[in-house]
């Protein structure tokens, strides 16, 4: 389509019209092939990469009908597993929400020298390996570790047992409730606490009524992603777990062990529950967002 | 109750807020901080509520330490520039959130609560917004919430910052004349934070002039408009004229030419002439103590206002003339300072 301004009287009225709407047409949209052309390039990727993926784990699951999936899934060691990842995740959940709130508390509510650093150290487990942060558990508490022979002498077990994993998971999900907080209470600023506490209210009654009203959505959004990673993480929990079977395999390890004895319908049964809750995890994440958003935009004033 | 305040001083890293101040406050009195931004004036509304703590100095009501307190022990109601209110609660909880947090002990029945709402929604005339959150509301609705719920506690002072900062001119000329008559009611000690001029001369019973953390003056604002203590005073408020001149015993003069001022008691050496835009009388060319060209003439309202180029000086300066008087453009002029006041630089 040529973009030519409309040059002479000679040119039909209609014609005219035409080439008008071509120049007056929206500069913000590209000529109808290229958009096709884009579209259908992002469609395929999405369905090569992220569809496809997600089918083939259901399928796979499937494979041998529903009776060897469920078959798959009531298998003690697979139930042992579920148990294991539940127990885990509620643990490090729960006590990553509140030292993400503490810490988010802290950092967007109050100056104090070495507030960067703090930042920059909520952000480490995000930007070091998870292989890494397993392995730093093992230097710490293990046999041959930093405080090894103390707990060994005092018969208390962290590592290859559930502690030790649970100690991984909350390392590598700790950033989730604080990110999530941060830049919501650096916004709200303040001032609702200062009136709260000049209206007489104690410093609980004051987070309890006015800062968590205000920050629910981000803490729900916070545990949400928290949650998802604590029940799919793989890299340090496997550094620190042993692979005690039916002791401390979570449901990732579970699955690669399982794929790796060539049982693919257990393995895949296990995915497939990993998966599910990936789906409801996306789903509850755009619920939230959109309670987010909305948040924002009726703080106009 | 009164409020003293004595030899407050904030630093915030380098930067003094607060240098050394002194005030007293009268029982039931409305008074107005007037300063423009960085003067401390918030700062200072600030530690009196106990939401900031000074530096060095103390503070007294009625003769009571107030620094040995908290902001929540000190019953005070802090009205904030950007109101504050609640979002997640309606405007009947916003209001009623000081009487529901009191401990258990002295906490008002809920039937107590409700009524004594319903009460402060009416006083500021809008108990048909209980139910609404404070998104719904406009900005001087908000800021009457803001103030119902500031009152909700039976505060012993009620401190204001920029109360009507925010707000659009319309709405705050209408808010002004209702605190007004609103303190005539409730009579609580009263100060706010402005940095409009206008608001605190008309609005106030007395106001406090500040320029950086420190106080210039204090007195009516007819004391305050007739007789500023300072250059800075005087440059504040009110639209003035200033002229840079040169004292040298007891004669002024203007860029080497003597002008027909007297300048007793001011010490010799470069000092800044002011005079108010509509002291300035303008006469025959040959009368007056100074002589310029008249460039413009704007006229609205109850004046004409000149722009005229002084003679000696070469300095634009903008007179307000009475309309009856036919000025025009290019026309030169004699210029008389009824009232003028010559402060040292």
């Amino acid at each position: 389509m040529t973009m030519e301004l409309p040059d002479s009287l000679s040119l039909t009225p209609s014609r005219d019209d035409v080439r008008a709407s071509a120049v007056r047409g929206d500069p913000r949209t590209e000529p109808k092939a290229i958009r096709i052309a884009i579209i259908a390039t992002a469609v395929t990727f999405l369905s090569v990469f992220i569809m496809l993926p997600l089918v083939v784990v259901f399928a796979q699951a499937f494979s041998r009908g529903i009776g060897a999936y469920v078959a798959a899934l009531s298998n003690p060691e697979a139930l042992a597993a579920i148990r294991l990842t539940l127990m885990i995740a509620a643990i490090s959940v729960t006590l990553n929400l509140v030292f993400g709130l503490v810490a988010a508390w802290a950092i967007a509510k109050f100056e104090f020298r070495g507030k960067t650093f703090l930042v920059s150290l909520v952000d480490l487990p995000f930007s070091v390996s998870p292989v890494i942060s397993g392995l730093v558990f093992v230097l710490l508490f293990g046999a041959q570790g930093f405080f090894g022979p103390w707990l060994a002498s005092h018969n208390i077990r962290l590592l290859f047992a559930v502690p030790g994993m649970t100690l991984a998971t909350l390392f590598v999900t700790f950033p989730f409730v604080v990110r999530a907080l941060i830049p919501l209470m650096q916004e709200q600023g303040t001032q609702e606490e200062e009136a709260a506490i000049s209206l007489g209210a104690s410093g609980l009654q004051t987070f309890f009524r006015v800062t968590l009203p205000n920050i629910k959505w981000g803490v729900l959004y916070g545990v949400l992603l928290c949650n998802a990673r604590a029940m799919g993480e793989f890299g340090a929990v496997s550094v620190v777990s042993g692979h005690i079977r039916g002791e401390t395999n979570t449901m990732p390890l579970l699955v690669e062990i399982l794929y790796n004895e060539y049982q693919f319908v257990a393995s895949f049964a296990i995915a497939s529950l990993l998966a599910m809750l990936a789906l409801i995890t996306l789903v509850a994440k755009t619920v939230l967002e959109r309670h987010l958003d909305e948040g924002k935009t009726s703080h106009d004033h | 109750m009164t409020i003293e305040v004595r030899n407050l001083v904030k630093r915030f890293g380098v930067f003094a807020a607060l240098d050394g101040v002194n005030l007293r406050v009268a029982d039931g009195e409305l008074l107005a901080l007037l300063g423009p931004s960085g003067s401390g004036k918030t700062t200072l509304l600030r530690i009196i509520a106990g939401l900031d703590w000074p530096d060095s100095g103390e503070v007294f009501f009625d003769g009571e330490d107030a620094l040995l307190r908290g902001a929540g022990e000190r019953h005070v109601g802090f009205v904030f520039q950007h109101y504050a209110l609640f979002r997640h609660m309606t405007v009947f909880e916003n209001v009623a959130f000081g009487l529901r947090v009191q401990p258990r002990a002295i906490r008002k029945s809920e039937t107590a609560i409700r009524a004594r709402v319903k009460e402060l929604l009416d006083l500021v005339q809008l108990d048909w917004l209980a139910g609404r959150y404070p998104s719904q509301l406009s900005g001087g609705q908000r800021q009457r919430i803001a103030l119902a719920r500031a009152l909700a506690i039976e505060p012993r002072i009620l401190l204001l910052d920029e109360p009507f900062g925010a707000l659009d001119a319309k709405v705050r000329k209408e808010l002004r004349h209702w605190l007004r008559s609103l303190h005539r009611e409730i009579n609580v000690t009263s100060i706010f934070v402005t940095h409009d001029q206008e608001e605190a001369l008309e609005v106030a019973n007395r106001v406090v002039v500040m320029d950086k953390g420190r106080i210039e003056q204090v007195g009516t604002p007819t004391e305050v408009y007739d007789s500023p203590a300072s250059a800075f005073v005087h440059g504040f408020i009110g639209e003035s004229i200033e002229l840079p001149v040169q004292v040298t015993d007891g004669s002024v003069e203007l860029d080497g030419n003597k002008l027909a001022l007297s300048a007793e008691g001011v010490s010799p050496g470069a000092s800044r002439l002011f005079v108010r835009r509509h002291d300035m009388q303008i006469g025959p060319a040959d009368a007056g103590a100074l002589r310029g060209e008249i460039m413009q003439v704007r006229s609205f309202g109850p004046v004409q206002r000149a722009e005229v180029v002084l003679s000696q000086g070469k300095t634009v300066i903008e007179i307000d003339a009475p309309r009856d008087r036919d000025l025009r453009a290019g026309e030169i002029v004699g210029l008389n300072p009824r009232r003028y006041r010559i402060f040292g630089a």
